[in-house]
């Protein structure tokens, strides 16, 4: 399935990555040459097959329901590129 | 035209944990800034998820409560989307298969009839944080504290047909949650959230209308009001020949109308798929039995039981059933030497005004059951008069010990003594002759000012039957 | 001891500190100028510690002196840059995380640490993982210390590297499709990836977290038993981390592998495979049959299937673990965003190279509405295929065998344009990945001057099986001693 760059952009908007107008028309040529190799996946008849998500027959563990993380505002808080007061700062939010 | 409205409700209860749903931080409300989100909850690189027990063991109470099914293979799953309050890019939640599927609760309404309304489904899920929008000047501030909290998200079915349904459904869950101890069903605070489906279509349609969602509704009376102007705007889209469009739809208080969200309607493709960090949850029998047997007596249950084997009248028993610590201290006021329906009366009256005068919730009522039960017991001996036990009531709640110490100490013992009552009475008659001579004349009004003169006479501790009973003889003699 | 302290194996370098030989300084010391010798040329390590180091390193000794060495103590190693770190930033070959200082180390860092293992550097690799030749990095492409004209491999082609030119015996790496035995068998080394949930995924950026495993590159077998015992084991804060006994690995070296049945997939001798490649592995498996094992021909019949499904399921895990990088919290944000879109879109635009956002546009399109069931859940449902394929090849067999790559090492620059190419790279290693098992891969000969490797996988938490047979196998050949002429 060919994908046009118009369609590509409307990816790049739901991953929120910036690329102008010439990347669009390059990752529309990779993706639609990665999705013809994907889609040889079509070749088998999977009908009735579960679905695997996790390597395994893992379940999930379960952890007690304690506190046992302090405050540690300073230090995680550090590689933010803005804070001020506390708050992580971004532009303005219009709601 | 006639119009039939169609309301599903979408709550999110937080789950009222120590801990975050996936980390150790603690979940306590009003704490500075980011000073209870920890590295899993600001979603920094290379961190993981792990479950919280508690937050299970929730979900699987509000199951038993509901009668719903129970997942026992539930799949996490991540709910993509960019929002500065959603630090991972993503939300935890659950999609093809939550932990709690479908089941039912059965609403009293406010007319007396009950409804019963289906629930499709109740999911775990991870609280957003919250944004700042008014303390920088051109910037948002993000408080990841919230990010995290453990929310059941309870989905009903489209079952209500107005806003009243919708609010007695709400406020039925609402004390459900707290019933069972889930969730503090604080709405200031944001434990406990409504968001409203709200469609209407023509009377005998079976096909439903296009909805809308409306948010941010943090109080009752704001339900009621919010749904009742949607029900009005669609219809006065729809009979002025457009269409109502599907979207979420802001409630504004304080102009009492709700609003298009856009901003939200735009990246809607939430992409969902398995949490690969976190494999199925499976709920086992002995797991799901070991919580049964923590449920407690449910509000429907108890309340029959009030009304069966207690003999309390109907709208005493839903009173004292709709708050489980209520229903727990009425139990625990109750003595063989008294009927129920003694203390039912007592507590709905007397106590509940009180608590209303002084706007206080029952946990913070300084006085115990064990202190209630023994003036009531007093009260039915004949100790006390109902009078003298508001006094009696006053001193326990300013600190005394117990009914019989305030009897004791304050001398507010009732007096039974016929000898003394009579000799109270006589005196009364006797320097009020005129008044006596006027009753017997035919006023028979003036009893009650007999009555007031002996009591005020014996300081309130007369017996009032018997203090009735040799007044009548006396002066009907 | 002398100049070539550097070509000790990790074993050699642990004996020669017991018997006091040399110490843990003068090892660490010498890795650190090794690294300045010889990394300008090859750019496998990104950061160098020099000050932690060495205060590691006389932390070993003393503890050496006082009777508390275990085996990995006192001796130098690299950690792929995947890798959470207190000490350096830690920048999964990304410009996103060009200046990010981790505030925690990751589990595997803290279980080396606890190890007396010596953190001398941080590894380059392929930007968050994605890639197979260390061209993807932003911090600059790996020469292959064969010929640094040819890639080293990749994700782990600087750990790869740095081992293969001895500037520390042994780093941690990673493995999402091949990220480990790829450049083990590129740079003429070991690796192994084990088992999914062996090795805790806390503080390892994550790529696609259901197909990321921690591991290991050794000059040896032995080399890597020793260090993946220390890395192993159950992680609490790790939700898909296994609770299961870790054996000691090194100690189940010496078992026999007389009457051992190996499987050789025929699929995996067919087409794609570079004739020289093969007749490499051919005759490692003769040697394999001379030291006793039996071999048997097997079919795993969705094999063609592999890189199809894998280049659905991992970009789709990866557009997702990815969203977290949205210049808020930490990581590259762009100057002067005039809203909240702008933001996000020119901090993940800029911070991310072409081959992460190829793989977040693919994976987000393959998610997205209407296309799920088309794809991610028919990759899945492959990937049951895959795995079951496996379940029933080790009712027969107790190790499968074939060539870790199709071709030798290829020069920097050949592949570059066409990433179709570029991920055939993976047509042997993926499944493994897909089903959760181990593998490794191992030196088994030279193609064109250029090292090439054998791979071995193992059942479910059998990594003591193909530890075995590699390091029986390098107790009868020599391949794994040959080091590069710059050594
Ligand atoms: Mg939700
Ligand atoms: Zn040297």
């Amino acid at each position: 399935m060919a994908l046009t760059p118009e369609e590509v952009r409307s990816i790049a908007h739901l991953a929120r990555v910036g690329v102008d107008d010439a990347t669009l028309t390059e990752l529309a040529t990779d993706l639609t040459t990665v999705l013809e190799l994907v889609e040889q996946m079509n070749s088998v008849d999977t009908t009735g097959v579960e679905p695997m998500a996790h390597p395994g027959a893992a379940q999930l563990r379960l952890r007690a329901d304690k506190v046992s993380e302090e405050n540690q505002r300073e230090s995680l808080q550090a590689p933010a590129p803005s804070a001020e007061a506390g708050y992580f700062l971004v532009p303005r939010v219009i709601e | 035209m006639s119009w039939e409205v169609v309301i599903g409700l979408e709550i999110h209860a937080q789950l009222a944990t120590k801990s975050k749903i996936f980390s150790g931080a603690s979940t306590a409300f009003g704490a500075e800034p980011n000073t209870q989100a920890c590295a899993v909850d600001l979603g920094l690189p290379g961190v993981l998820p792990v479950m919280n027990a508690q937050a299970v063991e929730m979900a699987v109470k509000f199951a038993l409560a509901t009668d719903a099914q129970i997942g026992r293979t539930s799949v996490f799953a991540r709910k993509n989307y960019f929002y500065p309050d959603l630090p991972k890019g993503y939300q935890i939640s659950q999609m093809a298969l939550p932990i709690v599927g479908e089941g039912s609760v059965t609403v009293a309404q406010t007319d007396g009839t009950e409804k019963e309304v289906g629930l499709t489904r109740a999911h775990l899920e991870e609280d957003a944080g919250k944004s700042v929008h008014d303390q920088f000047n051109d910037a948002t501030g993000v408080d990841l504290n919230r990010a995290g909290t453990p929310l059941l998200e309870i989905v009903s079915e489209p079952d209500m047909r107005s806003s009243a349904e919708a609010v007695a459904y709400a406020r039925h869950i609402h004390s459900l949650v707290r019933y069972i101890d889930i969730c503090d069903g604080n709405m200031q605070e944001g434990s406990f959230r409504c968001d409203a489906n709200v469609s209407i279509r023509e009377k005998g349609d079976t096909e439903l209308g296009t909805r809308t969602e409306i948010k941010n509704v943090n109080s009752f009376r704001f339900l009621e009001r919010a749904i009742e102007f949607e029900i009005e705007r669609q219809i006065d889209v729809l009979e002025s020949g457009g269409t109502v469009v599907q979207e979420t739809r802001l409630y504004d208080a304080d102009k009492d109308e709700t609003r298009s969200m856009r901003s939200k309607e735009e990246a809607n493709d939430y992409r969902y798929f398995p949490d690969p960090d976190l494999p199925p949850l499976v709920v086992d029998v002995t797991f799901i039995e070991s919580i049964r047997a923590t449920l407690p007596e449910l509000p429907h249950v108890r309340k029959a039981r009030f009304i069966e084997d207690l003999g309390l009248p109907t709208d005493d028993a839903v009173a004292l059933t709709a708050d489980k610590r209520v229903a727990d201290f009425f139990e625990a006021t109750l003595d063989d030497s008294f009927k129920p329906r003694k203390a039912a009366n007592w507590m709905t009256g007397e106590l509940f005004a009180r608590m209303n005068k002084e706007e206080v919730s029952l946990s913070e009522v300084p006085v115990s059951a064990e202190q209630v039960k023994g003036m009531l017991i007093r009260m039915e001996d004949g100790t006390i008069s109902a009078k003298i036990a508001k006094q009696v009531f006053d001193e326990l709640w300013a600190g005394a010990e117990s009914a019989d110490a305030v009897i004791e100490a304050k001398g507010l013992k009732q007096i039974s003594d016929s000898g003394a009552i009579e000799t109270m009475i006589d005196e009364v008659l006797a320097a009020n002759p005129g008044q006596v001579e006027e009753y017997r004349g035919g006023k028979d009004k003036l009893m009650s000012f007999f009555v007031g003169q002996v009591m005020r006479a014996s300081k309130g501790k007369a017996n009032p039957a018997q203090l009735n009973d040799i007044l009548k003889k006396k002066l009907d003699g | 001891m002398s100049a070539d302290l550097h070509t000790l194996t990790l074993a050699q370098m642990h004996s020669a500190l017991q018997a006091g030989d040399v110490s843990s300084r003068e090892l660490v010391d010498h890795s650190l100028k090794r690294i300045e010798a010889t990394n300008p040329d090859l750019n496998a390590i990104l950061q160098v510690d020099v000050e932690g180091a060495q205060a590691s390193a006389d932390a070993a000794d003393a503890s050496r002196s006082a009777g508390n060495a275990g085996p990995l103590t006192g001796i130098p190693m690299a950690h792929k840059d995947i890798f959470c770190t207190k000490r350096l930033n830690t920048t999964c070959g990304s410009r996103m995380l060009e200046n990010f200082a981790a505030p925690y180390n990751a589990t595997v860092v803290d279980r080396l640490n606890e190890a007396g293992m010596v953190m001398v550097g941080k590894a380059n690799m392929d930007e968050f993982a994605m890639g197979s030749s260390n061209e993807n990095s932003y911090f600059g492409s790996v020469g292959n210390p064969w010929n640094k004209e040819y890639v080293p491999g990749g994700s782990s082609g600087g750990s790869a590297a740095a081992v293969a030119a001895r500037m520390v015996p042994a780093a941690t790496a990673t493995d999402t499709g091949g990220s480990i035995r790829q450049p083990a068998a590129f740079c003429g080394i070991t690796g192994i990836k084990p088992t999914y949930g062996r090795v805790s995924r806390y503080g390892m950026i994550a790529f696609a977290s259901s197909l990321d495993q921690g591991g290991v590159v050794a000059a040896t077998a032995e080399d890597c038993a020793m260090m993946l015992h220390a890395m192993s084991g159950f992680d609490e804060r790790d939700s898909t981390s296994a609770d299961v006994e870790v054996p000691n690995f090194a100690a189940g070296l010496n078992e026999s592998i007389k009457g051992l049945t190996i499987g050789l997939p025929e699929e995996y001798f067919g087409d794609g495979l570079e004739a020289a490649v093969g007749d490499a592995v051919q005759a490692g498996i003769k040697e394999l049959e001379a030291l006793g094992a039996n071999v048997k021909s097997i079919s795993l019949p969705n094999q063609h299937l592999c890189i199809p499904a894998y280049y659905v399921v991992a970009p789709a895990e990866a557009s997702s673990n990815l969203s977290r990088f949205d210049g808020v919290r930490f990581g590259h944000r762009c100057e002067d965003p005039k809203d909240l879109e702008d933001l996000y879109k020119r901090s993940r635009g800029e911070g991310f190279g072409p081959e992460v956002i190829r793989r977040i546009m693919i994976g987000t399109y393959t998610l997205s509405a209407g296309y799920y069931d088309a794809y991610y859940k028919k990759a899945q449902q492959i990937r049951r295929l895959i795995s079951d394929d496996f379940d029933k090849a080790f009712e027969s067999v107790d190790v499968v065998l074939g060539p870790t790559t199709p071709s030798p090492a290829f020069k920097r620059g050949a592949k570059t344009d066409d990433p179709v190419s570029m991920y055939l790279n993976d047509l042997y290693t993926v499944s493994a990945n897909l089903s959760g098992l181990p593998g490794l891969s191992m030196p088994c000969g030279f193609v064109n001057d250029m090292p090439v490797g054998m791979q071995l996988v193992g059942r479910a938490f059998d990594e003591s099986r193909i530890l075995a047979v590699a390091h029986q196998f390098q107790q009868a050949t020599d391949w794994h001693q040959k080091m590069p002429a710059t050594v």
